[in-house]
């Protein structure tokens, strides 16, 4: 589904998007912060731009495949999908609570339009492969299978498994999305467990890699374009973010990873967000 | 039981023997064959999982997945995502041995058909010793909700379970053995997913076997009615769901019962049969099996004698349970 929107329109629809997250996630009172407004940018421009897909017909056979590797971010996701149009705004506040079809990490079987169930790390660019094997057998060549993957989450060997096995199959049908924020749970990825040099690494493995400020929309559309343009390779974009971006007292905090704002912290956070409008640009333009 | 055309002459010296993993390779050949969607993928381990022959005539159905079992049951998920009915093996230590929670996760919670294919389980692997013989899978297997668990009693029926999974709509984990088993049952016998086979019928006791252990149930029940003992032979080729029917409509008859399988007892079908029976109708059980300890190298034989998994053990212990009475 092509909306046409201009950057601009997209960068308020990001805000949008934005301001739901913060009131799903006080609402249910956990969940995590940081990462969801950080892929704000990055999910908005999926749905409103890159990906073809109907929100009426979630299982049209020539759908984008979008997976959520990470699947503790889902709340970006929701929130992009309902705005696109697959479910009411409103059931965003049902998030984490019971009987709700937005499950704390995604389940594919109660939500149509969820294309995998995770959360456990480390399973989603394994998932692309097995459905970008199954496309081209099938000489279904004219889309694309999108798989956003959290940078701890790199941590797991199931990804590099997957990554060598992308490689041997020249698997071109994927785009890899890695958002790079450089957080996680118990603190910055380079003490956890060093990354870098992680495009080195990519490409060792065999990737056609694209680096690109994660919250600038227009660079992450390009950067989509150019994946989609790479014949003998899978593409990886290693998308820079800011983790809780939008929100002054979140952003680069690790603390944030896996926690919901309070009442307060949530006020806060919207009159921040309504006051930031339009504001949220990559810091090269 | 006639209607089970099961071999003349169980205790025939002539008795033919395949490694049921055999069965296996031809049940896929012609599931692949038959059904379009049907592909497979492996875990370096090819020809000893038997899928060579498939690979050969549908290369561009096969995927090599090298040493990498996360990978190869999670792509396994992919392929299924889109419309795929894959078959995946390994050796069963491995998977689902490493990779339980990406089964778990992306198979039965994502509620993805998946065919996982665990070759090489027992004691009777021999030689490999205790790193390689799988005996918790079953346990491990069992647990999982969606997930179907069989255990094919020879090559035979491991054919017609294959082609049978390449159009159940759930996950499958089949399980399957290294060493030439004896060919029991033949093209007749009836098969079918979630069903038991009574392939011997009796009034005094019930022994419920799976897998490789079922020709050694059917030998002690030969050796048991010569010496005027009635056994009922059940074989689990399904062990998930667990057809309560057939085996309560037996207990009600013979109210004694011995389980017999080549895996850890604990959550296994021992496990199973005890759980069902403690609930709906407790009788006196003895269980068959590894109990709470690990393989080792030696001959296939060596071990099954070792570990107390032969006729002559079940028969023995038929004779104990019917003596205390």
């Amino acid at each position: 589904m092509k909306h046409g929107m201009s950057t601009e329109q997209l960068e308020k629809k990001a805000n949008q998007i934005r301001q739901d997250i913060i009131k799903m996630l006080e609402h249910a009172g956990s969940g995590h912060s940081a990462g969801p407004l950080g892929l704000a940018d990055i999910f908005t421009a999926l749905y409103f731009d890159v990906l073809k897909h109907d929100p009426k017909k979630p299982d049209w056979d020539q759908r984008d495949i979008l997976l959520l590797s990470n699947g503790h971010c889902v709340p970006v996701r929701y929130a992009a999908m309902a705005h696109a149009g697959y479910f009411d705004v409103k059931e965003l506040l049902t998030l984490r609570k019971l009987g709700s079809r937005l499950q704390g990490h995604p389940e594919r079987v109660r939500l149509p339009g969820l294309e995998t169930t995770s959360g456990p790390l480390g399973c989603g660019l394994s998932q692309a492969c097995g459905m970008a094997l199954a496309m081209r057998m099938d000489k279904d060549l004219h889309r694309w299978v999108y798989v956003v993957m959290g940078d701890g989450e790199l941590d797991e060997g199931n990804v590099w498994e997957a990554a060598m096995l992308a490689a041997k199959y020249k698997l071109n049908n994927i785009i890899g999305i890695i958002d790079r924020n450089n957080i996680q749970i118990d603190g910055p990825t380079e003490v956890v467990m060093p990354l870098e040099d992680l495009r080195a690494k990519w490409e060792g493995f065999g990737w056609h890699v694209i680096e690109i400020d994660g919250n600038n929309i227009e660079a992450f559309i390009d950067a989509c374009a150019m994946g989609r343009a790479v014949v003998e390779k899978p593409a990886m974009i290693i998308a820079h973010t800011v983790p809780g971006k939008g929100v002054d007292f979140m952003e680069y905090d690790f603390h944030w990873h896996g926690a919901p704002p309070n009442h307060e912290q949530a006020k806060k956070a919207l009159h921040e967000l309504r006051t930031l409008q339009g504001k949220i640009r990559g810091e090269h333009e | 039981m006639s209607d089970q055309h099961l071999v003349d002459d169980i205790l025939s010296p002539k008795l033919e023997e395949e490694p049921i993993r055999k069965g296996f390779g031809r049940g896929l050949l012609k599931a692949g064959q038959v059904h379009e969607q049907v592909v497979a993928a492996c875990a370096d381990l090819t020809t000893s999982t038997a899928m060579d022959q498939f690979a050969k005539e549908f290369p561009d159905r096969f995927v090599e997945i090298g040493v990498a079992e996360q990978n190869l049951v999670t792509v396994g998920a992919g392929l299924a995502a889109m419309g795929k009915t894959p078959f995946v093996s390994s050796y069963a230590a491995f998977s689902p041995g490493r990779n339980w929670e990406q089964i778990r996760t992306t198979i039965c919670l994502n509620d993805r058909a998946v065919k996982i294919v665990g070759s090489h389980a027992g004691v009777s692997v021999g030689p490999d010793g205790a790193t390689h013989q799988m005996l918790e899978d079953i346990a491990i297997m069992r647990a999982l909700p969606n997930m179907v668990v069989l255990a094919p009693c020879d090559s035979v029926e491991a054919e017609k379970m294959t082609l049978a999974m390449a159009t159940d709509p759930r996950p499958n984990y089949l399980r399957l053995a290294r060493e030439a088993t004896p060919i029991i049952t033949t093209e007749h016998t009836p098969f079918a997913i979630g069903k038991a086979s009574v392939f011997a019928q009796g009034q005094d006791i019930t022994i419920v076997s799976t897998g490789t252990m079922t020709y050694h149930a059917l030998a002690a029940a030969e050796t048991l009615f010569r010496d005027g003992i009635d056994a009922e032979v059940i074989h689990m080729g399904t062990i998930k769901p667990l057809d309560a029917v057939t085996l309560l409509k037996s207990v009600h008859k013979t109210k004694h019962v011995i389980t017999v399988e080549e895996a850890q007892i604990t959550g296994g079908l021992g496990g199973a049969v005890a759980e069902l029976l403690s609930e709906q109708f407790p009788v006196p059980l003895h269980r068959i099996g590894v109990r709470d300890t690990f393989g080792e190298s030696g001959t296939p034989k060596e071990l099954l004698h070792k570990f107390g998994l032969t006729a002559k053990h079940i028969a023995m212990a038929a004779y104990t349970m019917l003596k205390e009475q």
